[in-house]
């Protein structure tokens, strides 16, 4: 990659994910006005949650008239999985004072992760510019739920701008410039195949969490297998 | 629900979504790492990507769509394609809604 400036590194760093969460966030603005959250709400969710699928859902739930106990067990176990990535981050985060965890971690999401994932491991584990990459992020959350709240009743479809190809469209990219050799792509196809076998066995909930552990075990042991026994892999 | 109720709901939410972003990477920092461990944080990345990309081609409306009329599936062709070639998330994510948005167009 060619040289970049201090900011104009973090800001093409962040680029993608800020066109993903602009419309998301605008989904979830429109959602939460319609389920009768005031601006206020609104803007608080997206300040102090910062994560999309479970304030996406929360806002359904709210619209349904669940109780408030039921949506945050809802939102525990729907960001269950942000343990798994945080350890995942961790081993590059050995120089980085507690602080900067702190802040970093606040901001940790499926987008940020995949994208710190990519990065860290070509070493470029700067807190310096991975927290300002995440705080850019979570803005361009802000901005989306505001422009949202904003468009509120007047917007009923969000469909002809396929804004909701956003996040997919995401995760394809995420996915295919992770992958970098035969074992990962076991990997992704265990852990893709058993988040949907389980999700239509009904474990709706648990599904992306139970294939991650699955898929990321299964990983493991190749690496580990190969390690022990080199000449097989000169072989194939 | 009251104000006072939903911005208490909003705090438990925060403490149930920030915990488990924290709590590892604060706990496991600077400790030495068993190596299938190691091995199986390196795989964490790939293999949660994937579980939560295949339910979001395939899942419309709380219902399996897997049929030939699965716009989110055919749209992840030509992005695919174009991840593959351009190494770019951006690049990836325009054409994908441009598909998207394109199809929904001339179908309509």
């Amino acid at each position: 990659m060619e040289k970049q400036t201090y900011s104009g590194r973090i800001f093409t760093t962040a680029l993608p994910v800020v066109l993903g969460y602009l419309p998301i966030g605008f989904a979830y603005g429109v959602l939460a006005a319609n389920a009768g959250l005031t601006l206020m709400q609104t803007m608080a969710m997206s300040v102090f949650v910062f994560a999309g699928s479970s304030q996406l859902i929360a806002v359904g739930m709210i619209s349904q008239g669940i109780n408030p106990i039921s949506i945050v067990l809802t939102t525990l176990i729907v960001n269950l999985r942000h343990l798994l990535m945080s350890a995942a981050l961790s081993p590059h985060m050995k120089e980085w004072k507690k602080i900067e965890i702190a802040g970093f971690c606040f901001e940790l999401t499926d987008e940020t992760f995949a994208v710190h994932s990519l990065r860290f491991r070509k070493g470029e584990t700067s807190p310096r510019i991975a927290i300002p990459i995440n705080i850019i992020c979570q803005i361009a959350w802000l901005i989306g739920s505001l422009l949202g709240v904003l468009a509120g009743g007047d917007i009923t479809d969000v469909e002809p701008f396929a804004l909701d190809y956003a996040l997919p469209a995401m995760f394809i990219a995420l996915l295919l410039l992770q992958i970098q050799n035969r074992k990962q792509v076991w990997v992704a196809l265990l852990g893709g195949a058993l988040s949907l076998g389980l999700w239509a066995a009904g474990i709706t909930q648990w599904n992306v969490i139970l294939a991650t552990v699955a898929a990321a075990t299964l990983g493991a042991v190749l690496e580990t297998r190969v390690k022990e026994a080199p000449l097989k892999e000169v072989k194939s | 629900m009251s104000d006072l109720i939903f911005y208490l709901m909003i705090g438990g939410m925060m403490l149930v979504t920030y915990l488990p972003r924290l709590l590892p990477a604060w706990l496991l920092q600077g400790r030495t790492i068993h190596p299938f461990l190691a091995a199986w944080l390196k795989y964490v990345p790939v293999a949660v990507l994937s579980a939560l990309l295949l339910p979001s081609l395939l899942v419309m409306d709380g219902r399996f769509n897997l049929v030939w009329n699965n716009l989110y599936l055919w749209a992840a062709l030509p992005a695919a394609l174009v991840a593959l070639k351009t190494h770019s998330m951006f690049a990836t994510v325009l054409v994908g809604m441009a598909v998207v948005a394109l199809a929904r167009l001339l179908l309509a």
